[in-house]
Parts: C-alpha cells; sequence; structure tokens
C-alpha cells in the first residue's frame, strides 16, 4: 500500500478554456480524441501505485462522474483501493469557491485517511510523472514540501495562465508567481505539491483562518519563507490545458509521433473508459495525413495535421485542416474547417467553410447545427 | 436469469485445424476478427445484448487463452449478480472419470449439473466460431408461440451450395420435418447455424439416453436432432436473415475481414444498439504519418501508418512503416510490415514482421497467403 494519499485539484478560477470548459470542468474535456484530460494524473497515481485516490470536483460534475465511474478502468484494485468523488459546496460563481473551501469542506476525509503523505496533481496538466519516484525523493531530501516544475524557454508565449517558481541555486523555492509573460526561460509549475499529510492539514486550516480568499498555492507561496520547499524538474512532454489555445496545442503538438513517444509508454498505460466503439472505416477517397484518428469513425474527405474524436463522420469532398474534431461530430460534404476546435455532438452540413488562424484558433460550441 | 429463464452453453473447444497456424495456440474462438475483436466476442456479445444472464463457455482445445478470455465477464457487462461467464472444459467427478468431450452434445451432459444449479426454463446452445449479430430473445418468443420442444435457427443458403450444410426440410408452418447432413440432392436451401433453443426437462432426458448410447456420436446434428424428430417432437425453424458467417478457412476468415470494407456493410459493427464487446486495450489513437495512403480500410486503435494501405483490415497495433505497402490483406495484432516491404493478398498473423523491402503475397493467386513466420528484409 503506498505512503501516500492521491488528490487531484480542480482548475482554479484563474483558469479559463473558452467555450469547452462551459459545459464540464477542466478534467472532463476530451483529450487527443479518445481520453480526458483527467485520465493523466489519475493513470500516474494509478501506475505510481497509488490507489486511495480523491477527486475534487466544482461545477457541471456530470460528466465527470460518468467518466469516472467506479474507476475500476483505472486499474485501482476494487477492494483495497479507491476512486473518491469529493464536492465543493460553494458554488462556481463565489469568489470564496477555491481549493481551500472544498478542503475545508472535506476536512474529514482527508483527516481519515490512513497514509503519512499526500500528492497533489491538478486535474488540467498533461504530463507522465511516477508519483512513487517524487515521493520517495521528497522523502529522502527531508524536504517539507516538494513542488514539480518544468523548464521552458517558451514562457513568453505559452503558458500564460500557469505559475512559475522563482528557485535558488540549491532548487529551493523562493517563490511562486503567476507567469507574467515577460521572460522567455521559465520553471513554470505543474501545480504539483509533496508533503505530510499533517502539514497539508495545518496548511488547508491556517488558509482559511487567514482569509477566505487563500488558495492552496497562496499558502505554499508564504510557506517558502519558513519552510524547507524544494523543486524537483519534471522531463518529457508537458502541456497545460488551461487556456484554449493551450488546450488547441496540446492536441496538435501530440500529432507528432516522437512527442507523443515522450508522454505514452507501454509500461506506463493511460487508461481511459472504453466505449466500445467498432474500429475506423476509411473509404475510397479517403485522404488522411499527419493525424490522429479514433476509432468508430467514417471516413471519406480529406484530413491533415488534426486530431479526430471517436465516431466522427467525414464526408466526401470535406477537408479538415489543423483542426481538433471531439467526438461525434458530423462534418458534411465540400465543407471546408480550417484552425477550429469543434466541441461533441456538432454537425456542419450547410455551413461551407468554418476558419480560424493557427494564433487565433476557432471554436463550434456543443450540439451546434452550421 | 431473471430476464427469459435461459441459460447459454457455447461450444468453443473445437481447434479449426484448417486454419492452420493460426490456430496452433489458441482454439478456433480465440482467432482474431474485425480490426479489435475475437469471433467469440459474438455469441457472447449477443448473449448480454439479447438479455442472458449466465453463460458457459464449453472449451477443450488449447483452452489456456480462451479460459481466461472469457473469464471476465465483466468486458460483456455480464458481471450483475447472478449472471456471469463460466470457463467449463472437461473436469474430474466424483461419479465420473475424467473424460474428453466427445462431441457437442456429450459437452452439454457433462454439465447437466452446472445447468441444474440455475434450473432454466430453456437452453440456448451456440457454436463459438460464427460471426453474426442476432437476438435470441426473439428466437425464444418464436419457440415460445410455437410451443415448439426444439427450435432451430436457420438462414437461407443458395441452393448450389446447399449441400455444405446441415439442411433442414420443413413444412409451411415452419416445422422440421426431416434434417439431412450435407445432402448431395438438398431439398431446401435452409441451413442449420448450429443455434439451438431446447426446452431443458426435455434435452435433459434426450442427453441422459444419448450419454448411455454406445453407438452415439453424441452430437446434436447427427444424434440429438434426429432422436427428437424420431421422438414426434415438434422442432421448430426460425428464419435469420442477416450476415452469418463460418470462418472455417484462411480464405473465409480474409474474406469475412473483406465484407467489413463495403460501405454498407451487412455486418455493420457501428450499429450502437446492437454492439459487440470486447477486451479494452490501453492502445493510443490511431497515429496516420505525413506520407500515409490509406483507402477503403478498417483500422483500429494503436495501429501507427506511415506507409500505404488499400482495401485491408489492421488489427490492434499493427504497423505500416514508410514505403510499405499493404493491398488486399489482413494485418493481425501486432503485426508489422517495415519500411518498403510490400504485403498483397496475404493474411499476416499476430506480432509477425515482414522485414524492410520483403515482398509477400501475390495478386494473381487463388488462395491468401497465409504468413505465420518472420519473413526477412534485405540485409
Amino acid at each position: 500500500m503506498s505512503k501516500a494519499l492521491g488528490i487531484i485539484n480542480f482548475a482554479g478560477n484563474h483558469i479559463n478554456v473558452r467555450g469547452l470548459q462551459f459545459y464540464r470542468p477542466v478534467g472532463a474535456i476530451s483529450f487527443l480524441g479518445r481520453y480526458r484530460v483527467i485520465d493523466f494524473p489519475i493513470s500516474n497515481f494509478s501506475n505510481s501505485g497509488i490507489e486511495n485516490i480523491h477527486v475534487y470536483v466544482r461545477r457541471k460534475p456530470r460528466s465527470l462522474a460518468e467518466h469516472l465511474g467506479t474507476g475500476r478502468h483505472y486499474n485501482i484494485n476494487s477492494k483495497r483501493g479507491r476512486l473518491h468523488l469529493l464536492f465543493a459546496e460553494e458554488g462556481m460563481e463565489s469568489l470564496y469557491s477555491n481549493d481551500i473551501s472544498a478542503y475545508i469542506d472535506n476536512i474529514e476525509v482527508i483527516e481519515s485517511a490512513s497514509s503519512e503523505y499526500v500528492i497533489i496533481a491538478p486535474s488540467c496538466m498533461v504530463f507522465k510523472q511516477d508519483f512513487n519516484a517524487l515521493l520517495n525523493q521528497h522523502i529522502e531530501s527531508g524536504a517539507d514540501i516538494t513542488l514539480l516544475y518544468h523548464s521552458t524557454e517558451e514562457a513568453r508565449e505559452k503558458f500564460l495562465t500557469c505559475h512559475t517558481l522563482e528557485l535558488n541555486k540549491q532548487r529551493g523555492v523562493v517563490g511562486i508567481s503567476p507567469n507574467r509573460g515577460n521572460k522567455k526561460s521559465r520553471y513554470i509549475f505543474m501545480d504539483t505539491y509533496v508533503m505530510k499529510r499533517d502539514l497539508f492539514i495545518n496548511l488547508i486550516k491556517n488558509a482559511h483562518k487567514s482569509s477566505s480568499l487563500y488558495t492552496l498555492m497562496d499558502s505554499v507561496n508564504l510557506a517558502c519563507q519558513e519552510m524547507d520547499v524544494r523543486a524537483v524538474a519534471h522531463r518529457g512532454f508537458f502541456a497545460s490545458i488551461t487556456d484554449f489555445k493551450g488546450y488547441y496545442d496540446a492536441n496538435l503538438d501530440l500529432i507528432d509521433y516522437k512527442a507523443a513517444n515522450s508522454l505514452f509508454d507501454d509500461d506506463w498505460p493511460i487508461y481511459t473508459r472504453t466505449n466500445d466503439s467498432c474500429p475506423t472505416q476509411y473509404f475510397e477517397g479517403a485522404n488522411v495525413k499527419a493525424s490522429i484518428v479514433s476509432n468508430g469513425c467514417l471516413i471519406e474527405g480529406t484530413i491533415e495535421n488534426s486530431v479526430l474524436g471517436r465516431g466522427c463522420v467525414i464526408k466526401k469532398g470535406a477537408v479538415i485542416k489543423n483542426c481538433v474534431i471531439l467526438p461525434d461530430v458530423v462534418v458534411g460534404e465540400d465543407t471546408v474547417l480550417e484552425n477550429i476546435v469543434v466541441d461533441k455532438h456538432v454537425r456542419i452540413t450547410k455551413v461551407k467553410e468554418v476558419k480560424g488562424t493557427p494564433e487565433n484558433p476557432g471554436y463550434v460550441k456543443r450540439g451546434d447545427a452550421l | 436469469m431473471k430476464h427469459n429463464d435461459m441459460l447459454a452453453m457455447i461450444l468453443a473447444g473445437g481447434r479449426g485445424s484448417r486454419l492452420h497456424d493460426l490456430t496452433n495456440k489458441v482454439a478456433k474462438p480465440a482467432v482474431s476478427y474485425g480490426g479489435k475483436y475475437k469471433i467469440i466476442d459474438f455469441p457472447i456479445s449477443n448473449c448480454a445484448n439479447s438479455g442472458i444472464d449466465v453463460v458457459g463457455v464449453l472449451t477443450q482445445y488449447e483452452s489456456v487463452i480462451l479460459n481466461s478470455y472469457v473469464a471476465a465477464g465483466r468486458r460483456w457487462g455480464l458481471d450483475a449478480k447472478d449472471s456471469g461467464v463460466y470457463v467449463l472444459p472437461p473436469r474430474e467427478k466424483a461419479d465420473a472419470n475424467l473424460d474428453v468431450y466427445r462431441g457437442t452434445a456429450d459437452a452439454i451432459s457433462q454439465n447437466i449439473d452446472f445447468i441444474d444449479t440455475f434450473n432454466p426454463e430453456y437452453l440456448l446452445v451456440l457454436s463459438g466460431d460464427h460471426i453474426y449479430k442476432m437476438n435470441y430473445d426473439k428466437m425464444l418468443a418464436h419457440h415460445k408461440e410455437n410451443n415448439a420442444d426444439a427450435t432451430i435457427a436457420v438462414i437461407e443458403v443458395p441452393m448450389k451450395e446447399a449441400s455444405r450444410f446441415g439442411i433442414m426440410n420443413t413444412d409451411e408452418e415452419g416445422q422440421i420435418v426431416e434434417f439431412e447432413e450435407k445432402p448431395p440432392q438438398p431439398k431446401s436451401n435452409l441451413a442449420s447455424m448450429g443455434i439451438y433453443i431446447f426446452s431443458w426437462k426435455l434435452l435433459r432426458k434426450m442427453l441422459i439416453a444419448d450419454m448411455k448410447d454406445s453407438e452415439s456420436n453424441h452430437d446434436f446434428g447427427k444424434d440429438i436432432i434426429p432422436a427428437l424428430l424420431n421422438d414426434g417432437r415438434k422442432l421448430m425453424a426460425y428464419k435469420f436473415k442477416g450476415y452469418w458467417k463460418d470462418v472455417g478457412t484462411i480464405d473465409s476468415l480474409w474474406e469475412a475481414n473483406m465484407d467489413l470494407l463495403d460501405k454498407n456493410s451487412a455486418l455493420d459493427l457501428g450499429d450502437s444498439s446492437w454492439k459487440i464487446y470486447t477486451e479494452d486495450t490501453n492502445a493510443l489513437p490511431q497515429y496516420i504519418g505525413a506520407e500515409a495512403e490509406i483507402s477503403r480500410a478498417f483500422i483500429t486503435q494503436g495501429c501507427v501508418i506511415d506507409g500505404q494501405v488499400k482495401n485491408s483490415v489492421l488489427f490492434t497495433g499493427a504497423k505500416v512503416a514508410t514505403g510499405a505497402k499493404v493491398i488486399d490483406s489482413v494485418l493481425m495484432p501486432g503485426a508489422v510490415v517495415e519500411e518498403g516491404a510490400t504485403v498483397v493478398r496475404a493474411l499476416v498473423a499476430d506480432g509477425i514482421r515482414i522485414g524492410a523491402g520483403a515482398k509477400v503475397g501475390d495478386a494473381n493467386s487463388e488462395n491468401i497467403e497465409l504468413v505465420a513466420k518472420r519473413v526477412k528484409g534485405e540485409e
């Protein structure tokens, strides 16, 4: 049994994945055709042998609850392990609805857990991480808190809704602050924390007493002054699904099979709920290049540099370029889509052209008929 | 069995020796089909979709893989209370020696005790190696409406092929008057699909008699059905319309896969009201490279395609490298076609590699080439 309890946090108030987030929590957004974003943190926990997992939900729980179910598909031991959905009591509209208030709402569950440590991971970031190795590193270092970060040279254009870590030469964390996009080299904070459960409970309670606006990140930022807070670098693919562009780019970036190989690994499976779709049928005249295609599609048209979700129908003469198409979308004959994210259950049959730009991709909302 | 009081027994013990190397290590029902399925997914999914809760699978030949595969009843949703998939290989009993299943009927006879524990009103007997979608609940309704003692599903086959099948001769009401196994001069074109519904009490009696008969082959077609007819029992034919295939040979397995390429494929695996369930894999979605060319193909997750694929079915994890060509072929799970290699009119078995630049199969061949050993590439 792992020494750690896994906690998956919901997207904070500074996060806005335009359009998509209106219908579901970020964790439940379809990713790369067959996954949901939250499959990544849960699979990371499961593969690390952490089988007691708390998933926090703040709003629109339906799609997330449906997708997670009992958690069996995440390979969590059905007797010893547990995937626990925990709900925030404050509504979404409240300024005070943040992670600390959700932890306080559920403090009994956190207090009654038997694990010595907690690992907190975000529901809205995509990466592969062995949390067990991270925990061991944390224990060996003797630090009070360990934070995970990803080093980037693209902090000006990317990760603009993320936070950055300021580190001293010994990889000690001096402070956490928002990425203002004013410097290209940054240590992007991956919203991932390791600490003792007792310390976590103390931080929550103190934060709650100090100010109802405090988040866990604020408390840890303050704690940097008096505690030993250290940072560990993450290597491999990292994407933050904390804004619309970040979502779009992460999907298209993974079309490159090499990039995908730095995220996916046969020994580190990413689990998801099966839909029992049949394989995809390509008809005569289909022209598919540099794309990711899910099962259950019927393809007669042209698809280039795009991600196609489960059960899509792409009719004759349709052209799809640089698009992210979510499941169950129908694209009619001779329709041209470029640089667009199309949400679930959309039918585009009358409109013949929908285009965005690579810098500013467009969005077609869930269930639309164009 | 709350729904229909019918228990299903699937005969899955056969080797399918005409599938050659494909069934060296697995029984025929465990052979892969249609990109992501195994043949036995069809009868088990049909049972699950027909509201049958308890399914016994009778295994014998090379049963290790098949046993562990079907034991996970959760795959087909057969995991509720009072529901399950039971693996039934021959076993030693207190009052009988361990004996192989001597025939299709004997396989059921040796499990009378198992069936009795559920006390069903009806017993459905199926083959584990046919590809089709069928609602057995409708067949049961037909059985009840006609007050039949047994109902046998039949399908119309072309008259000139009828002599290859077990043929049912019926009266105007569809009652079976005669059964002929592979008749040289068939009187009808209604072929038995090897799908039977029996009233369990009656079948139980027949089986106990059959077990004691030293002359019997212990076979449904050869012994039980003729005996029921001799007894003057009411046997009804239930006409099935739709896709049905017994994939006994490499050619017919290949053909059944090719059938999926048609625009309105008669099997329609995409029908969400009658899904065929199978093992869930953790494979990635399909990765289609920048130089890939795909036309008329049936491809599943885990495939990585950088070359050309035409008129072909690719199973989980199959890979086609840059410059490789796969035409009129079937790549079973994990088959790899390396750079510049060509595969034409072939069926490449599970996990087999076709080396760079190698050529297998022939566009003008009479039979489909089975590739079950690694093919070396050009050095």
